[in-house]
């Protein structure tokens, strides 16, 4: 991705998200309701990057599923744009994880895909979609096959696919939790620089400390679960952060620290003993 | 993007000229490598001709290949009639059990109740070895088309039930959800998503269908017929014709590779659109 730092001014501007005592249970197989979501409120103002860190079951994807439109609130308030959320929005593009590339589909017709689905002119997009695969560093591969690319690459045809209609919402669910540490890295700061050029408003789920301090203008950390808002931290740090940098500036280490602190309140992490 | 770990050109190995070389041996390794399968046959007949001649078997035990050649040739028509018969026999009961396979395949899939209440039975059914049904499928369906058709289909629609529902059921649920996060409907999920990525398992199930498909018309032809290349398998018996039995036999493998080439040109085909 090019560090081209200028707000692309054709695109959109984000839409603000609000959460309003947002509550999801699961009915497990004996019939136990189990509490993901405890009353979760939290207003997302439009532009803003938001991590949302918490250990491992604390209803983290839960609560980017109901963001994405894939599952339901059982009771509170979600809004996307102003408007209550009703499945998917056509405002919202989503990474997860695992990149979910269809392995028949080249590179080029994957990041397409979502053209397809809403029935508009594929033709049309391709020079967009090109354009995109140039940006982040995918020049070439359009024609590849999604095994014939590295884990990283792939993250970022993915990341290609989820913003080619300009979302003005980008949903990411641990997008970088299977990659290695030198690739993580690389696509951390490529993040960045593609938020800042596309202004819409990200959130972004991780386990990682570091690069949701690095990446967020604010840093909501979950309780293990029935997931609730433990901490809500803004970072103050100007733009672009350069990765080495920021982690030897005092406001890094402070937000670094108390995360991590919130975490060893809730036992989530232990200090070394001796 | 740097290329530093490519090596450098060492004296008399990365040369263009050594490359062009190499390139050629490798072709025609590769062509020597598709002719293996088709030689090694050729050896075979070989051998069971020369044997033949050798120790002067009798054609009433085993004729030699270059006879029963030559007796598909001489042949030829009544071989055509013959088979255009099995022939449809096959195509037919084959065609049901895809239909039926893919369908009853999709029910299990979108449907609770079906799953929980026909797909055991099926799986439970598909143990009983559809060949002993022969007679009795001629005791219900009489002796004209229908039990040939009708074992064709049963005997192949396990085949291809199974891996149908099993490659729908094989993938990911990330990628259906994908694909409604783009707003996509089922509709849109299956043929975009569902549909392509079972596939490979769809066409393994036609393949093994199709050629159990076969089996099936031949055995109906052997209970009772009037036509076919079973029934020309019976005949050659009666009349202690074992170069004409052997024919039969050929003609029927001929058949059956056929109908394969055809497959997989569709498998290629529907590989090539729905993917």
């Amino acid at each position: 991705m090019t560090s081209e730092l200028t707000r692309d001014q054709a695109g959109p501007t984000g839409v603000s998200v609000r959460l309003g005592a947002v509550v999801k249970e699961f009915e497990t197989e004996t019939g136990e309701l189990i509490r993901a979501l405890d009353g979760l409120s939290l207003d997302v103002a439009a532009g803003e990057f938001i991590a949302i860190v918490g250990p491992s079951g604390c209803g983290k994807s839960t609560l980017l599923n109901i963001l994405a439109g894939l599952d339901r609130a059982s009771t509170g308030l979600v809004e996307i744009g102003g408007a209550p959320a009703r499945g998917p929005h056509p405002e919202a593009g989503v990474v997860f994880q695992s990149d979910y590339l269809l392995p028949w589909r080249s590179v080029l017709d994957n990041v397409l895909l979502p053209i397809e689905i809403k029935g508009l002119d594929r033709k049309a997009h391709v020079p967009a979609a090109e354009q995109l695969l140039a940006d982040v560093g995918l020049a070439g591969f359009g024609a590849k096959k999604p095994s014939e690319l590295s884990g990283g690459m792939r993250q970022r045809a993915g990341i290609c696919r989820a913003i080619i209609q300009k979302p003005g919402l980008l949903l990411m669910d641990e997008p970088f939790g299977a990659l290695d540490a030198l690739t993580r890295e690389q696509m951390i700061i490529d993040l960045q620089a593609l938020w800042l050029r596309l202004g819409n408003t990200v959130i972004f789920i991780t386990h990682g400390i570091d690069e949701a301090v690095f990446l967020a203008d604010r840093v909501i950390v979950l309780s293990p679960r029935p997931g609730r808002i433990d901490l809500d931290l803004k970072v103050d740090m100007a733009r672009p952060r350069q990765w080495a940098e920021a982690h030897a500036d005092p406001e890094f280490q402070r937000c670094i620290g108390e995360v991590r602190r919130c975490f060893e309140r809730r036992g989530v992490l232990h200090r070394a003993q001796g | 993007m740097a290329r530093a770990d490519q090596p450098a050109a060492a004296p008399g190995r990365g040369t263009d000229h050594s490359r062009a070389e190499r390139m050629r041996r490798r072709r025609r390794i590769r062509t020597l490598e598709k002719l293996a399968a088709p030689v090694l046959g050729l050896v075979l007949l070989g051998i069971w001709e020369l044997c033949v001649r050798v120790f002067d078997v009798s054609t009433f035990i085993l004729p030699p290949p270059s006879a029963i050649l030559l007796r598909l040739v001489s042949d030829w028509q009544l071989f055509l009639g013959q088979g255009v018969t099995t022939a449809i026999e096959i195509s037919v009961g084959f065609a049901m059990a895809v239909l039926a396979g893919v369908i009853i395949a999709l029910c299990i899939f979108y449907s609770r109740i079906v799953e929980v209440a026909v797909y055991p039975l099926l799986i439970a059914l598909q143990t009983v070895p559809k060949v002993a049904l022969a007679p009795l499928v001629v005791l219900y369906f009489g002796y004209g088309w229908g039990p040939k058709i009708f074992l064709a289909f049963l005997i192949s629609f396990f085949a291809i039930l199974v891996p149908t529902v099993v490659g729908l059921k094989e993938l990911n649920p990330g990628f259906a959800n994908l694909a409604k996060s783009m707003g996509a409907s089922e509709r849109q999920v299956f043929f975009k998503i569902r549909l392509p990525a079972a596939l490979p398992n769809i066409f393994g199930g036609l393949k093994v269908g199709l050629t159990l498909s076969v089996i099936g018309a031949v055995i109906g032809e052997y209970v009772a017929a009037e036509r076919g290349l079973g029934y020309l398998q019976l005949q050659a018996n009666a009349n202690f014709d074992t170069t004409l039995n052997f024919a039969s036999v050929f003609a029927i493998a001929l058949l059956g590779l056929a109908f394969y080439a055809i497959l997989r040109l569709i498998e290629d085909l529907a590989m090539g659109k729905m993917r």
